[in-house]
């Protein structure tokens, strides 16, 4: 008697797990209606989550491409370090001065120039006309590295760098708003305090695809911002230019040793600045996207748990409405078991099931929101298959006890319910 | 072989709750089922025939005593050990009929198949077969709410068979249904013993019921009154 149950028990496992499967669809779609509002939860935390994803992923990659555009030669380098590193972040360590920025641009012969550069935002004004622009603090090194071209004047002159003198170049839209189409070469605009004559007026380069108009801004000499605007001698980054052909990785590795030493760092301490290629730089900037996300996916998982919740519920409904149902199974020989898996796997389908309602309808919006912010749609199986598998794991978690219950049953008290 | 009874109880006893308001259902009962016997318990509502069906049937276990199954110890068995039991030793028929109100008559026929691993072809057909025999085959895709209260017992009946049972525990088969449905359950489950020298237990209390046995138990409070053997006319 013994053989036979064996071998009945090895080839019918599959048979068993086959018949719990198609059991558990028959039970969901016998309440069709109820099961599609159980997993509503699941539904809205996956498709938010794929969603959310997927639009950050393409505005990443997009940046990418724009910031890739502007050179693979440049490096920029800011003081501090990322807030998730151990050395000092950006609010406490110290700014850098011109003196850093000049000693960079000799030392290194793979640097080509280095420009300092500092940075604010005020209004300017210009008549009855103003605007808030960025005011950039800088010298003509910066024109030739991030290759601004003139569209009338002139840039600064020695002297006007040296002494500080209150003269700017502006770019396009600051133009546009300001004086319209009349020529703006030769006016005074203000700016807080400081009266300033415009000598020369950028091309355009067109807006940057992470939403910025690189037209929008007024540039003065370093001397002129540090004395008159921000009333100080930092600078807060330099835009660093490696030679063509040139190795940016060993450039930056030369930048960093240069820098230690300029800045007094002892071997062992942490660097207290950033060097950054393009791509890291596009990663700083997409930073504030990351804690979106990263504030959107905790709503998701609160969506998610309250799915789960939803389908502990609606199972433990079932359980009760099935005593009967349950009794019988065990009575004709099913063990603890096999309703265990009867309604794990029950539980597990439903919240599947959700969660690929989620991941199409987290990608059709993914569609539509690359489409509406012009940025590459391009969903990451990764991400796909991790929704899928958290899925699973919510029914699992959350079908447990409701199973437990089943599989706990008495089968004379089972039978006699009514 | 013969020798061995199929169900052998000792001094079984099943108790409820503890101290002043312990219940003894089973109050030490020794019976001794061979082979090929239809028996039918009888007594009285809370004379225990109904706890003791369910220590026979593996679905309780007794609080002392032992109870051998063909010969195997089975009082101390857990509870999923007494499944795998129910599931290939026992067939059950309850007085409620117990089907899967939404599965065909075919389907409720092969759910014990279905947890003794048995491919789908292997399981449709011999849940057929075992619906040819009660007669029902026509209305083996037919819901239990489609059929008559005689035809579901016959599915109950078809459903306890189809896994080749050494023994039919039916628990008031015939309660709930009217007297020609009743005499119709009788005659096949005479003929079952009769004809496969199928072991069958039967709780009851009609005494017409009864009558089909070839053996008749009386319980009264807990423990065996009368065992009377019936003598056929060969």
């Amino acid at each position: 008697m013994a053989a036979s149950t064996v071998t009945n028990a090895k080839c019918g496992r599959l048979e068993m797990l086959g018949e719990t499967i198609r059991l558990a669809i028959q039970a969901i779609f016998r309440n069709a209606l109820r099961s599609f509002l159980t997993v509503l939860g699941i539904v809205i935390g996956v498709g938010s989550v794929i969603a959310m994803v997927t639009v950050g992923q393409g505005s990443t990659q997009q940046v990418a491409a724009d910031v890739q555009k502007l050179g693979t030669n440049i490096v920029i380098v800011v003081p501090g370090q990322d807030a998730l590193r151990s050395g000092p972040n950006s609010t406490t360590a110290s700014m850098f001065t011109l003196r850093i920025n000049d000693i960079l641009q000799q030392r290194i012969p793979d640097v080509v120039l280095s420009a300092p550069i500092s940075q604010t935002r005020e209004r300017v004004i210009f008549g009855t006309e103003n605007r808030l622009t960025d005011i950039v603090g800088t010298d003509n090194r910066y024109f030739q590295a991030a290759r601004w071209d003139l569209a009338a004047g002139r840039l600064f002159e020695p002297g006007e760098i040296a002494s500080g003198r209150a003269v700017c170049v502006i770019g396009k839209t600051v133009h546009e708003k300001l004086f319209g189409s009349g020529d703006p070469v030769g006016a005074k605009i203000r700016i807080g305090a400081l009266s300033c004559r415009i000598i020369g007026l950028l091309q355009s380069k067109g807006a940057s695809t992470f939403g910025s108009d690189q037209d929008d801004f007024v540039i003065m000499p370093l001397a002129t911002f540090q004395r008159r605007i921000a009333g100080n001698t930092d600078v807060q980054s330099l835009y660093v230019s490696i030679r063509d052909g040139a190795s940016v990785e060993g450039a930056m590795v030369e930048i960093t040793d240069v820098m230690r030493e300029l800045r007094r760092i002892r071997t062992g301490e942490d660097d207290d600045f950033e060097v950054l290629d393009m791509k890291q730089f596009a990663t700083m900037l997409t930073g504030i996207t990351d804690i979106l996300t990263g504030l959107l996916s905790a709503v998701a998982a609160v969506s998610l748990l309250v799915g789960g919740i939803g389908i502990m519920n609606i199972m433990l409904v079932s359980v009760t409405e099935r005593t009967r149902e349950i009794g019988i199974r065990l009575a004709i020989g099913a063990r603890s078991h096999d309703v265990l898996m009867q309604f794990l796997v029950e539980a597990i389908l439903l919240s599947l099931m959700g969660g690929v309602i989620g991941i199409v309808g987290g990608l059709l919006l993914a569609a539509a929101g690359t489409t509406w912010l012009s940025v590459p749609f391009s969903p990451s199986l990764g991400i796909v298959l991790a929704s899928f598998a958290f899925a699973a794991l919510i029914g699992i978690v959350f079908g447990y006890f409701p199973a437990r219950r089943a599989a706990r049953m008495d089968p004379i008290e089972a039978l006699r319910h009514e | 072989m013969d020798d061995i009874p199929v169900i052998e109880l000792k001094k079984i006893s099943r108790i409820y709750g503890k101290g002043d308001i312990a219940v003894r259902a089973l109050d030490g009962v020794d019976l001794r089922v061979d082979a090929g016997e239809f028996i039918a318990i009888m007594g009285p509502s809370g004379s225990g025939k109904s706890t003791a069906m369910n220590v026979i049937g593996c679905l309780d276990s007794p609080t002392s005593g032992r109870y051998r199954f063909m010969g195997y110890e089975v009082a101390g068995l857990s509870r999923d050990q007494r499944a795998l039991l129910r599931r290939h030793y026992l067939g059950f028929i309850f007085q409620g009929y117990n089907l899967l109100p939404r599965a065909s008559a075919l389907h409720n026929v092969e759910l014990p198949l279905i947890y003794m691993g048995q491919a789908r072809a292997v399981r449709r057909k011999a849940a057929l077969d075992a619906l040819r025999k009660v007669g029902l085959e026509a209305r083996a895709h037919h819901q239990p709410n489609e059929l008559s209260g005689g035809q579901q017992q016959r599915v109950a009946i078809a459903r306890a068979l189809v896994g080749n049972p050494k023994v039919i525990l039916a628990d008031e088969p015939t309660g709930n249904l009217d007297t020609k449905s009743s005499v119709e359950i009788m005659d096949m489950l005479r003929g079952l013993n009769r004809d496969s020298g199928l072991t069958i237990v039967m709780v009851t209390h009609e005494q017409d019921m009864a009558n089909y046995a070839d053996r008749l138990i009386w319980m009264v409070d807990g423990r065996i009154d009368r065992d009377e053997r019936k003598v056929r006319a060969a």
